[in-house]
């Protein structure tokens, strides 16, 4: 096991030294910081200076250097932006996103296992057609537009629940249910196919054969194997959210990950764009060892 | 079973038309993915032809007919479903930015569809080194973030439907890849690869004549997925402004254009969203379609509820 | 009249189908008493299973329908029962075991749950349904009882997990037992304990034992009566020994007369230069040596038959030879040129002399090219072996020297039975014009009657031709008729080589004698006096 994690570290690492390379040279490609954060009629000076603080008058190769050198000791840089350390910018909305994402990804999954799986007994049958119907409009529909016609409706007509934000309970819940959305529609169709085979495999033929109920075939008999394949899928949906969902955070200024992203994307806020990369990288790595480990809790055969 | 003729080399002639016949018929069985069908149908012609009736409609403004309400007919069918905050009609607008909506996911499918499953074809059959590399490249492209790579094509080569197709395309490389080469592991274990390798065929041959129309369906249901998917991303990079510029249109960017108006205009963004809907939800279900009827194992399925049908 | 235990009375199912509604079970009637065992004996398509299926109620409707009929039990119809009553004689009064035990058993699950499962369905408290299950393990033979009720059915050997499935069939004592084709994943050695196991088992508890199999020699070793199934239908019923002796159906006659190992062995061949020659092939799988110096000679126009059980080695050895495989040591000449040393070049010339057919030859054609491209791409790889203008004329020649019509060329391969698919594979490996051939198993997915039909062609083949086989199965009667040498293999290592003759007539080693005593002959007055040997055997050691 260890030596398995070990393997993975090095993939995964290898990987995002990758990323933060082609990162750190692509974003500077996307204009001066300068010209963005100081006012139109600054003087040549005053850019100088600007540039002089922030290193950003060195060549490339020489700012890498120094990136480096910093990250070796754990130093992720300052956000121009903010004036405040980079990670603890990046971690402030990283918390919220990360909030944001287990919720929603606790909800999908319980909601999205029972409706496949009830579809999947009776394949063909009105539940089935519906849930299929309902999971599809769910993975057809794009989230922005959920987004603004749900403010439309529960917050600015019925008024039952804040535009944007964050603050009380119910701020939370436009988003969760926007992001709810997707994942669900996904997930149910991967749950319902893989029951569907579960259900008609040759161990279920044996349980009938023992005299075995019903429920207990559907529940214990067929979805502990069904679910290897329906993790997969949680586990892409869960890394999608941790990446931060950019859309419906900027729509319900929501201070996730996600919307400090594209913030700092726009305003060349370069060592927090890098910051970002990396935390959620390093919290995706940990949440797809978590996958390989339910895997391994529900499959014996892959155990050792 | 029909009679065929034998001895000559166009055979493959009536096989092929057989098999088309074969999938209309299967087509027919699902009644939901012949409407989806015939939706998508419908969009293909509009996008085509659609700009070039549509196009002065589309851009004249007129100022009595300021975030005109839906319904009016008014303003003559062109109306129907409102206009804009410039009095712009919007069926005619959703119909020339269909164009460039579907352009770019076309483009984008097209592009990584090709590149991913070449890469996925090598990643799958050559030596474990060279696979290795290509997937940590995959890694590398899966976890960039597509925000990112907008913006720095915006600011490099500026915002153009080819750029942003170039855009997407690079970010779903990886889907293509990662399902090739699952596939191809899977399938160049099957005793008919083994077979043709006892015969001396050469890699090249394996791979393209044996491996790779084994794997081709699984490839165009999820480009048909991804289609939908694609266009999702677009529409939510130009509703974030790092994507189509006006005074180009695409659905995503009526759909924020309309944004400032959702509480006194909230059709402006309603029809482009539905129209989103309408196309990815008709590429699903096709898609799933498409699973079953290129599934040698499924497809009789379709063909059973064809014969009921008809 | 004394009531049966069991009887099916004029039962009929039928399927619907992309090709329409099939009738599978046609009228068919059988009855079991207790203590009885009743073979129901069928190929592929029979419907022999179907029938089965629809006491424990395991059909799917849709797609099937069961429409007459009657399944008397304890006087009881089980077709009129509510799915409730019929749960409750699942598994408590009637139990079965399925082919195939490693999908038939849950993987997530450990056995010892998956055994006590079958008794707290019908009400057992936990912890004495664990006790029972303990006990059962260790009746069945599993080593280590206590230890293998925690393991999960992936870390048994196949015969272990058959062992398993009865365990768990028999939990609650039930008066009848089905068993579907119990054994026939197994290898011979296994096969005959297994089936003592059963017999044993029937003896202690009285249960009506209901067995459904294709092996005529199953049937001989523990079958008092025996059903025929064909096409759905009973075509004749009787004693074992009476339907053997005196078959009246022409279905039932050409079922035995196709049994094989019957006919007269080959002479010896003078001896010759071989054209292959393997010396001391060595391969290793980490840890696990699946071959251990394996040394033989191949004549021209010679057949060697090579014989060994799952684990053997022999499939290795066969894809070593072909170089799909790369061995660790060893040499392999052929005419004089070491092939395991032969460069890509070199390679793709001797692949038109060495071919190959495989097991399933619904896995081994492309199932998206036609006949006629299947053939032909022997000469898209190898051009110069026959102009393109040819092609059309010499695959309908091959087509037709496999038995088979011309007119196929255009179709494609799921339009075939498996007995033409395995010609169509042999016309394949013919088009490259071969010195030798090596069949892996080419002939044990294929129902009796066809093995039959595809050895004579393949012996056929080898007298016109001239061409050599490397013939590779795990059941001594098949080779028996066929062979010219048999080399007996066990855990990568040769046991025995010689003739046909010396190898059936007077095997040498243990191991040899036990594969022979254990497998199983159609005839029961011979599976008789085998089965007390075997007895006899296993007494004595």
């Amino acid at each position: 096991m260890t030596s398995f994690i070990q393997k993975r570290a090095l993939t995964s690492l290898i990987s995002l030294v990758g990323l933060v390379v082609l990162v750190f040279f692509l974003s500077r490609l996307t204009g001066d910081p300068a010209a963005l954060f100081l006012p139109i009629d600054a003087t040549d000076a005053m850019r100088e200076q600007f540039r002089e603080i922030h290193g950003l008058n060195d060549p490339l190769l020489v700012q890498f250097w120094h990136y480096i050198v910093d990250l070796a000791h754990l130093n992720f840089g300052e956000s121009i932006r903010k004036a405040r350390p980079a990670i603890d910018v990046v971690l402030e909305g990283f918390l919220w996103t990360f909030q944001l994402a287990v919720i929603t990804m606790v909800l999908v999954t319980g909601a999205a296992v029972v409706v496949g799986s009830l579809a999947a007994f009776k394949a063909g049958g009105f539940f089935d057609r519906f849930a299929s119907f309902v999971s599809l409009i769910g993975a057809s529909a794009p989230d922005f537009w959920i987004a603004i016609v749900g403010i439309v409706v529960f917050a600015v007509s019925l008024g039952w629940v804040p535009t944007s934000g964050t603050g009380t309970p119910l701020h939370w819940i436009l988003p969760i249910a926007v992001l709810f959305i997707r994942p669900f529609g996904l997930i149910v169709q991967v749950v319902r196919g893989s029951m569907i085979t579960a259900l008609s495999s040759a161990y279920v033929k044996t349980a009938r054969a023992k005299g075995v109920r019903t429920r207990p075939i559907i529940f214990v008999h067929a979805l502990r194997n069904a679910l290897l394949p329906v993790i997969t899928v949680i586990g892409d949906q869960a890394a999608a959210l941790l990446n931060g969902a950019v859309v419906v955070e900027t729509i319900f200024g929501f201070p996730g990950v996600g919307k400090l992203m594209i913030d700092s994307i726009l305003q060349r806020d370069f060592n927090v764009v890098l910051a970002a990369i990396m935390v959620t990288a390093l919290a995706i790595f940990i949440m797809n060892l978590l996958i390989d480990l339910a895997y391994s809790l529900l499959d014996p055969r892959i155990r050792n | 079973m029909t009679e065929t003729s034998l001895s000559t080399a166009e055979d493959d002639l009536p096989e092929m038309q057989s098999a088309a016949r074969r999938l209309l018929r299967m087509l027919w069985a699902d009644k939901f993915a012949l409407c989806a069908a015939l939706f998508l149908l419908v969009v293909v012609v509009l996008a085509i032809i659609g700009p070039h009736l549509l196009d002065a409609a589309a851009q004249k403004q007129n100022l009595r007919m300021r975030n005109a309400p839906p319904f009016g007919f008014a303003n003559g069918w062109m109306g129907v479903l409102g206009a804009d905050a410039l009095g712009r009609p919007l069926l005619p607008r959703i119909i020339v930015a269909m164009q460039n909506t579907m352009l770019v996911a076309a483009g984008a499918v097209f592009f990584s569809s090709i590149m991913g499953s070449l890469l996925g074809l090598v990643a799958g059959y050559a030596k474990p080194g060279v696979s290795q590399v290509i997937m940590r490249l995959a890694d590398v492209i899966m976890s960039f973030p597509s925000l990112l790579l907008a913006v720095v094509v915006l600011y490099m080569a500026g915002p153009s439907v080819l750029n942003l197709v170039l855009v997407l395309a690079i970010t779903r490389i990886p889907v293509y890849l990662r399902t090739t080469r699952a596939e191809v592991l899977e399938v160049r274990e099957r005793m008919f690869v083994s077979a043709a390798r006892v015969m001396g065929a050469s890699s090249r041959r394996i791979v393209f004549r044996h491996i790779l129309p084994v794997v081709l369906p699984t490839l165009m249901t999820i480009a048909t997925l991804d289609f939908a998917f694609v266009m999702l991303a677009e529409s939510s990079l130009s509703f974030l402004g790092i994507g189509i510029q006006p005074p180009d249109i695409t659905w995503g960017l009526m759909i924020a254009q309309g944004r400032s108006y959702l509480t006194t205009a909230w059709w402006l963004s309603f029809w482009p969203g539905l129209a989103i809907i309408l196309t990815t939800l008709s590429l699903n279900l096709l898609s799933n379609w498409m699973r079953i009827a290129l599934d040698p194992v499924q497809r009789w399925r379709l063909e059973m509820g064809g014969r009921k049908n008809g | 009249m004394a009531e049966h235990l069991l009887e099916v009375k004029n039962l009929s199912v039928e399927f619907h189908t992309a090709a329409g509604t099939v009738q599978a079970v046609k009228d068919v009637s059988f009855h079991l008493g207790r203590g009885e065992t009743l073979a129901i004996l069928g190929e592929s398509g029979s419907g022999k299973s179907v029938s089965s299926s629809a006491i424990l109620d395991l059909i799917d409707m849709p797609p099937g329908r069961i429409t007459s009929g009657q399944i008397l039990f304890d006087g009881k119809d089980l077709l009129t029962l509510s799915a409730a009553e019929r749960r409750e004689i699942n598994g408590r009064r009637i139990a079965m075991i399925f082919q195939d035990p490693l999908s038939h058993l849950n993987p997530v699950y450990t056995v010892g749950w998956q055994i006590a499962e079958a008794m707290t369905t019908h009400g057992l408290p936990r912890a004495e349904a664990e006790a029972a299950a303990l006990k059962l393990v260790a009746r069945v033979g599993i080593p280590n009882p206590e230890a293998s009720l925690g393991k999960y059915p992936h870390e048994f050997s196949g015969g272990q997990r058959q062992r398993l499935m009865i365990a768990m069939a028999l939990a609650m004592k039930p008066d009848v037992l089905i068993a579907d084709e119990p054994t026939t994943a197994l290898d011979v050695t296994v096969q005959a304990e297994v089936l003592s196991l059963l017999a044993e088992l029937q003896q202690e508890t009285g249960m009506g034992v209901l067995i459904i199999t294709h092996d005529l020699g199953v049937v001989a070793e523990i079958a008092e009566r025996v059903v025929v199934m064909n096409a759905g239908e009973v075509v004749e019923t009787g004693l074992t020994r009476d339907v053997y002796k005196s078959p009246k159906h022409p279905y039932t006659r050409k079922l035995i007369g196709a049994a094989p190992g019957k006919g007269a062995m080959h002479a010896p061949l003078p001896k010759a230069e071989p054209v292959l020659s393997v010396r001391n092939v060595v391969k290793n799988y980490g840890p696990f040596r699946a071959l251990d110096g394996v040394s033989f000679d191949l004549m021209a126009g010679e057949t060697m038959a090579i014989v060994g059980e799952s684990g053997s080695g022999k499939s290795t050895l066969a894809t070593i030879l072909l170089r799909l495989n790369e061995p660790d040591a060893g040499e392999a000449l052929w005419k004089g040129r070491d092939l395991f040393q032969m460069s890509p070049a070199e390679l793709y010339k001797l692949r038109r002399d060495l071919q190959m057919v495989f097991q399933d030859p619904t896995q081994s054609l492309n199932p998206r090219m036609s006949v006629y491209e299947l053939i032909s791409e022997a000469w898209v790889i190898h051009p110069d072996i026959l102009p393109k203008a040819k092609w059309r004329a010499r695959v309908a020649e091959l087509l037709v020297q496999v038995g088979l019509k011309p007119e196929f060329a255009s179709r494609y391969p799921h339009q075939f039975s498996g007995g033409q698919r395995q010609r169509i594979a042999i016309a394949r490996a013919l088009a490259l014009e071969p010195k030798l051939i090596i069949c892996d198993e080419a002939v044990s997915a294929l129902d009796v009657s066809v093995q039959a039909q595809v050895i004579d062609l393949l012996d056929g083949l080898r007298r016109e031709m001239g061409i050599a086989f490397i013939f590779i199965a795990h059941d001594l009667p098949v080779v028996r008729d066929f062979a010219d040498h048999v080399m007996v293999m066990q855990k990568g290592r040769v046991v025995e080589m010689g003739t046909v003759r010396e190898i059936f007539d007077h095997p040498q080693m243990p191991y040899t004698q036990a594969l022979l005593a254990a497998g199983l002959d159609p005839d029961p007055d011979v599976q008789a006096a085998r089965r007390a040997e075997r007895l006899a055997l296993a007494k004595a050691s």
